[in-house]
């Protein structure tokens, strides 16, 4: 695989030239916080972050995304017919993204792009895209990515990883899209010898400085019935208050509604971001709610990542030990303790071992 | 270990041994550094899972409501205490079934603001009744607690509770001549111009996930304004206009009732302070009806009864 060295020179030459043909989204520091957004001409990813406070999954699959769009005026021939709403996306790249939130992307194109359906929204916004990834140098004390099916080099979902080396960055090329990339802007020269084992080094001390884990093994074996019917849910769901925050900052959370909003005579029907932490989410038009109590939403959320996912997908767990929803929880529910709760019940049986 | 903890873990131990109570809702020590998570006890044998630090500042009230246990005991601060009284006045949980343990206190850490003072990730933080100090690779900073505390804490008035059965420490002074609402003049002082921008700016982070609403021990309806269907009365998008109607109505929501216990901001996921608006309507109720909410089981709440001496004279 090639790998290339990009001094600081070239690298603000680059994304500039870069520039003229893919949008550039990176992380930028506004107020108090990074997050990713559309850089404005000129304007430089802001590198000097741990990860952004949200997940950039915006990216690919806005808050708010209209979907069709519709007439009720009766005079008009067209009138009650839903028509797709098409955004054009040109090229674009991430630059910057952490190996967690690409491989997220990985995860959640799992439940987009099936053999029976493929979602045309969130696949063009994938497909125009080019993840130009940055290996983490120093992870969080929250980030579990090494014991998630991650890690702070992972390469899974990215085109280009990047390591800072300090004075240049070693950019490994991982597909075609990332030597598209790299041959935009320019950067041509090859990293020499010292450079690779460079990023060899930082890739190694990366992965030794993760220091939070969770343990997986036993979650696909332990039949479904005895994780639902465990006796920890109780004292696991009591502190939450069902604000959802955990599965809006997940870069691996995927859900949605549909909402159709009319003003005057025509419409738009939108995809939204929506939470099984929302009693709103499963509320029949009955008015019966099959998860109406915290307890019921707070073990679909741990459920769906560490079990049905698990056993379904056969890809591991669906999440990538970003450490988003341990840092944003505003009560501390932990998924990492709970994530061990479940793991560890198979094996003693029934009590479980709170950590 | 401070000593407020110790009362606690042997206040509910006895509670819980004589049957007095069947549960104790406190907080045990979280999983990061400056946060703890509400939780329950009903053996005396777990008693010692409870902690009591100055990150604390989830408002417990917001789980008592609508419980059916007959007795539950739950350690309160000052604004916890006066969101009890809300509660009990509001019928969301009688006081017979409330046995309260007091918690006088000198004011919960605002760890976004510790966290920006420092130069790295903190890993490990101690406190003592004055200074907390946080500890990173290659930084420890220690800071005078005053300097640290949410902005509701160093505002705060009612810093002992006001009501209670048990008493977890000696009551502390309260503040005196505190200017509560100089953020609010600010804005008041602004043209419509500056403030809808300023309005703006605030909530342009916003991605309505509702922690701040849910946080909230005042917002307990069933289904909140916000996602009822039939009439949908705001859109459910980005739209700056459906974010402010959320927020605004939320305020109007709150008015008379808002302890300013600082709950919905501290659990805001991008930073927002939407505490301007519920203080706004406090400091209106302050000045238009002498009402601070929380403070008595014996008065009812200035919106909700109409007083013959009323100062108000469209109200005549
Ligand atoms: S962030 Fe925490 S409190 Fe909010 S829904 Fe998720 S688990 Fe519950
Ligand atoms: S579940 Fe939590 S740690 Fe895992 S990917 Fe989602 S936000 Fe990150
Ligand atoms: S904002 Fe209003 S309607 Fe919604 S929960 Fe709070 S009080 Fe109820
Ligand atoms: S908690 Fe923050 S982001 Fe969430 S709805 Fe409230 S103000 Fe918006």
């Amino acid at each position: 695989m090639r790998m290339l060295l990009i001094d600081r020179r070239a690298w603000q030459e680059g994304l500039k030239r870069a520039a003229g043909q893919y949008g550039l989204i990176g992380p930028v520091k506004e107020k108090e916080f990074h997050s990713f957004r559309p850089l404005k001409p000129g304007e430089m990813p802001d590198l000097a972050f741990q990860n952004s406070r949200l997940s950039p999954k915006h990216v690919v699959y806005p808050q708010t995304e209209p979907m069709f769009a519709y007439t009720l005026d009766e005079a008009r021939e067209d009138r009650h017919l839903l028509k797709e709403v098409r955004r054009e996306i040109p090229p674009r790249a991430v630059v910057g993204i952490r190996p967690c939130d690409a491989k997220a992307f990985v995860l959640v194109r799992l439940n987009f792009d099936t053999p029976d359906v493929q979602d045309p929204y969130w696949l063009r916004a994938y497909e125009a895209t080019t993840f130009i990834g940055l290996g983490c140098n120093a992870p969080c004390s929250s980030c579990f990515c090494t014991t998630a099916g991650c890690g702070p080099f992972h390469e899974e979902g990215l085109d280009l990883l990047l390591a800072d080396l300090g004075e240049a960055f070693a950019a490994k090329v991982l597909t075609p899209k990332g030597e598209a990339f790299a041959r935009t802007a320019g950067w041509t020269a090859e990293a020499p010898a010292g450079a690779q084992s460079a990023f060899q080094e930082r890739a190694r001390a990366a992965e030794g400085r993760i220091t939070s884990f969770v343990q997986t093994d036993h979650l696909k074996s332990i039949p479904v019935n005895d994780l639902y019917n465990a006796p920890f849910w109780e004292e696991v769901s009591f502190s939450c208050i069902n604000c959802g925050t955990c599965t809006y900052s997940c870069p691996t959370c995927w859900c949605f509604d549909i909402q159709d909003e009319t003003r005057g005579k025509s419409g738009v029907r939108l995809r939204l971001w929506d939470s099984c932490m929302y009693p709103l989410f499963t509320l029949h038009g009955s008015g019966h709610n099959p998860r109406g109590t915290k307890l019921h939403r707070v073990r679909q959320r741990f459920m769906h990542k560490l079990k049905y996912f698990v056993e379904k997908y056969d890809r591991g767990i669906q999440c990538v030990g970003c450490g988003r929803c341990v840092r944003l929880c505003p009560v501390n529910i932990d998924i990492r303790r709970v994530c061990n709760m479940m793991n560890g019940f198979a094996v003693s049986g029934e009590a479980c071992a709170i950590p | 270990m401070t000593s407020t903890t110790e009362i606690l873990r042997e206040t509910a131990a006895r509670l819980l041994a004589s049957g007095a109570v069947e549960m104790v809702i406190g907080f045990r020590q979280g999983t990061i550094p400056m946060m703890n998570e509400p939780c329950f006890v009903r053996k005396p044998a777990e008693a010692g899972l409870l902690v009591w630090d100055s990150h604390c500042g989830i408002n417990l009230a917001n789980y008592v409501t609508d419980r059916k246990e007959k007795k539950i005991g739950i350690v309160a601060k000052g604004c916890d205490s006066r969101n009890l009284v809300t509660h009990i006045l509001e019928n969301k949980i009688r006081r017979e079934q409330l046995v309260v343990i007091g918690v006088p206190c000198r004011g919960m850490a605002d760890k976004r603001k510790i966290a920006m003072k420092c130069p790295g990730e903190i890993l490990r933080v101690h406190e003592t009744e004055t200074a907390i100090t946080a500890e990173g690779e290659g930084f420890t900073r220690t800071f005078e607690k005053a300097d640290v505390l949410q902005h509701n804490c160093s505002l705060c008035t009612h810093r002992n509770p006001v009501i209670h059965d048990e008493l977890a420490g000696e009551p502390v002074e309260e503040q005196q001549g505190v200017d509560r609402y100089a953020d609010v003049r600010a804005v008041e002082a602004m043209s419509p111009e500056q403030r809808w921008k300023y309005f703006e700016d605030l909530l342009a982070p916003c991605i309505r996930c509702y922690a701040c609403r849910n946080a909230c021990p005042l917002c307990y309806c069933p289904t909140c304004f916000v996602d009822e269907s039939r009439p949908q009365w705001v859109g459910k998008g980005q739209d700056p206009v459906d974010v402010r109607t959320f927020h605004f109505l939320r305020a109007y929501h709150c008015a008379g009732r808002c302890t300013d216990c600082g709950a919905c901001e501290r659990a805001c996921p991008v930073g927002i302070n939407m505490r301007l608006f519920t203080k706004k309507l406090e400091k209106d109720c302050l000045e238009l009806f002498g009402w601070e909410a929380g403070l008595s089981l014996e008065v009812r709440p200035a919106l909700d009864h109409y007083r013959p001496n009323d100062p108000n004279d469209f109200i005549r």
